[in-house]
């Protein structure tokens, strides 16, 4: 299966799902990969984002719906015959060929036979020229990814399949193979589907994220849209931390939605609810820790109009070097959390003080209160 | 007190020694024999040194006619237990099938069986069918009985292999018959050789199952036997020390190999 370069590269899953017995592991899901975008699926394990990204591949048959790679329906095409190649999670280099033989492995069996220089550009590319000859055993975990991703790119496939392709790596080296990763993305312009269940992870390198959450896809977008216009509990959540404030419609005033919260107001610009809003219904209001500004009850005076307010008193704080993030006890929501950078450090912030905390209705979302408020928290804790 | 520290520090090393002269004292033994020159039939005592039966091993009337029967009965009842029994032991490991846990543990039965009763069974089973005893009751019996010690050998390999190393093969272009052949077989190697092994010196000295089934056939573990009974000649042991110098031999030569494989690659 060469490469052909007829229509685009695309990758579209049209209702697609895969049930076992009785269990759905992902339910009918429309999906389309741009050509040569980095696209994630992300989810915590059991979501169905690996079971998606094993269709993709053919290594796993779909109940039902079609997979296209441009214009070809590869739906009952085998994972062999798929200009489509996997970087396994655990990376699956063969034990018993060395690391050429492994690079190589894709180009034999397509009866390619001239390999040696193409084999040593690709090792070259991932910085691994002088271990050719080595077993895989003998290589470290971050050069056997590296192995893994040559193995590969080495075929030219129209999209790679990368499955938590770093999750066996320490923190600082996955950092540093997530640069790497972007780098030659960028560098080959294949169409890259990277499944991860690290937040950082999907958002540091992809174009396109998608949330997936108990086989379904909760929310699509870039990483800022996710992050700022999250649509679900389980996305405001399992993306980075929100704030959740039970609230209810009071009135409308032009473009805004004026609520209701303990004995407060709080203004909420409708444009940012994804939930219906008629005047009396229940409405989740977010905000993230990092938009909030904290002030002493004695300096309640000093903030600016137009902010919404809300009055508690500092449960923890903690000092992380840039930031602190408090954990505010207030009669709206229990453990409000709030990161503030170490700039001016206010000395009366500390446990036991009254504060008012304040922030733009502009960094305020609103989502449909008939939803599980912890959705997504656990699962991010287990990570 | 330097002995009593000297033996301490190297109680590791002496108790090692000790097993494996335990081991290999019977080896010594055949060996040393082989040079005897005994007066009389048997070769149990010690009288003076000799190369005789070195010189003429096949010197004793039907004993080489034995060996080679052995040789050759040992050497199709690995094949047929190894390509058998490596067919088993990938059944049994990667497909979920009705009966697949009844078949697991009776394909364990041979082996905590008695002998003698399995090679008692097996003749009235042969006798029953109207069969010939010979040359093809002994190697279906003796493929039966090496099954088990390949299944149990390839199986353990095969359940430590990553499917993923399939997936992986199949996903680089690999079809089903590549990935068998590429990837499946090179890595279930090891276990495969260790059974088949086990096969060959298992079939190659067999003697009870043997007996009872070879009808008026002859291998070398029933000439050895028939001999004991009215003489030793010496020549048994120069079988026997050619044996087992053919055995360290085999062993000693992989070792090298992979020794310097490994100092290839490092």
């Amino acid at each position: 299966m060469k490469t052909t370069d007829n229509g685009s590269g695309d990758v579209r899953l049209s209702g697609i799902s895969k049930t076992y017995g009785s269990f759905t592991a992902v339910h009918p899901l429309d999906l389309t990969v741009p050509q040569g975008s980095f696209f994630a699926l992300l989810g915590a394990s059991g979501c169905g984002k690996t079971t998606t990204l094993r269709m993709i591949a053919g290594l796993e048959e779909p109940s039902a719906g079609t997979v296209h790679l441009g214009d070809q329906d590869v739906t009952a095409l085998p994972p062999y015959k798929r200009p489509v190649n996997t970087v396994f999670q655990s990376y699956a280099l063969f034990p018993h060929l060395d690391i050429f033989e492994n690079v190589a492995f894709g180009l034999r069996r397509r009866g390619i036979k001239s390999v040696k220089k193409q084999v040593e550009d690709m090792l070259e590319l991932v910085q691994l020229g002088e271990q050719a000859r080595k077993k895989p055993h003998q290589l470290s975990g971050g050069q056997q990814q590296r192995v893994a991703v040559a193995r590969a790119l080495i075929n030219h496939p129209k999209v790679l399949l990368l499955d938590e392709p770093l999750g066996a790596l320490d923190l600082k080296l996955r950092r540093q193979m997530q640069l790497e990763l972007k780098r030659i993305q960028t560098e080959v312009g294949i169409t890259f589907v990277h499944v991860t269940h690290d937040q950082e992870e999907a958002m540091t390198m992809a174009d396109t994220v998608a949330v997936m959450n108990a086989g379904r896809v909760e929310q699509l977008g870039s990483p800022a849209d996710l992050y700022e216009n999250p649509q679900t509990t389980f996305v405001a959540n399992f993306l980075g931390t929100s704030n959740l404030i039970e609230a209810e419609v009071d009135t409308k005033s032009g473009d805004d939605i004026v609520l209701k919260a303990g004995g407060g107001k709080l203004v909420l610009p409708e444009a940012r609810c994804s939930a219906p809003t008629t005047a009396g219904g229940k409405v989740l209001v977010g905000v993230r820790p990092e938009k909030i500004s904290l002030v002493h009850a004695d300096a309640a005076g000093e903030i600016p109009e137009n902010r919404n307010r809300i009055t508690g008193r500092i449960a923890h704080s903690s000092f992380i070097g840039v930031s602190t993030q408090y954990v505010i006890d207030s009669q709206v929501c229990p453990e409000f959390e709030v990161y503030a950078q170490n700039i001016e450090r206010d000395a009366r912030l500390v446990p036991g003080a009254d504060v008012v905390l304040h922030w733009s209705p502009a960094h305020t979302f609103g989502l449909d209160a008939a939803q599980d408020i912890d959705a997504g928290i656990q699962e991010e804790a287990a990570v | 007190m330097p002995f009593v520290n000297w033996f301490r520090r190297n109680l590791v090393v002496i108790a090692g020694l000790l097993t494996l002269g335990y081991l290999l004292l019977p080896n010594v033994v055949v060996t040393v024999f082989s040079f005897n020159k005994p007066k009389g039939r048997f070769n149990y005592q010690w009288q003076q040194f000799s190369t005789e039966a070195w010189k003429d091993p096949c010197g004793v009337a039907g004993m080489c006619g034995s060996l080679s029967l052995s040789l050759q009965i040992a050497f199709w009842a690995t094949l047929g237990a190894t390509v058998l029994g490596t067919m088993i032991a990938f059944a049994l490991v990667r497909y979920r099938f009705r009966a697949r846990g009844a078949v697991n543990s009776l394909i364990f039965l041979p082996m905590a069986m008695p002998e003698v009763v399995m090679a008692a069974s097996l003749l009235t089973l042969f006798l029953n069918l109207g069969a010939q005893l010979g040359f093809w009751t002994v190697l279906i019996a003796h493929i039966m009985f090496c099954l088990s010690f390949v299944v149990t050998a390839v199986k353990a390999r095969v359940m430590s292999m990553d499917p993923r190393l399939e997936q992986a093969a199949q996903d680089l272009y690999a079809g089903p018959a590549q990935t068998f052949l590429r990837v499946t077989l090179p890595i279930a190697a090891p276990g495969i050789a260790a059974g088949a092994l086990l096969a060959f010196a298992l079939s190659f000295d067999d003697f009870i199952i043997t007996n009872f089934n070879a009808g008026s056939t002859v291998t070398f573990p029933m000439f050895v036997w028939g001999s004991a009974q009215r003489g030793t000649p010496v020549q048994i042991n120069v079988i026997g020390t050619a044996m087992f110098l053919v055995a360290v031999l085999f062993v000693l030569t992989s070792m090298v190999i992979s020794n310097r494989r490994n100092r290839q690659k490092a």
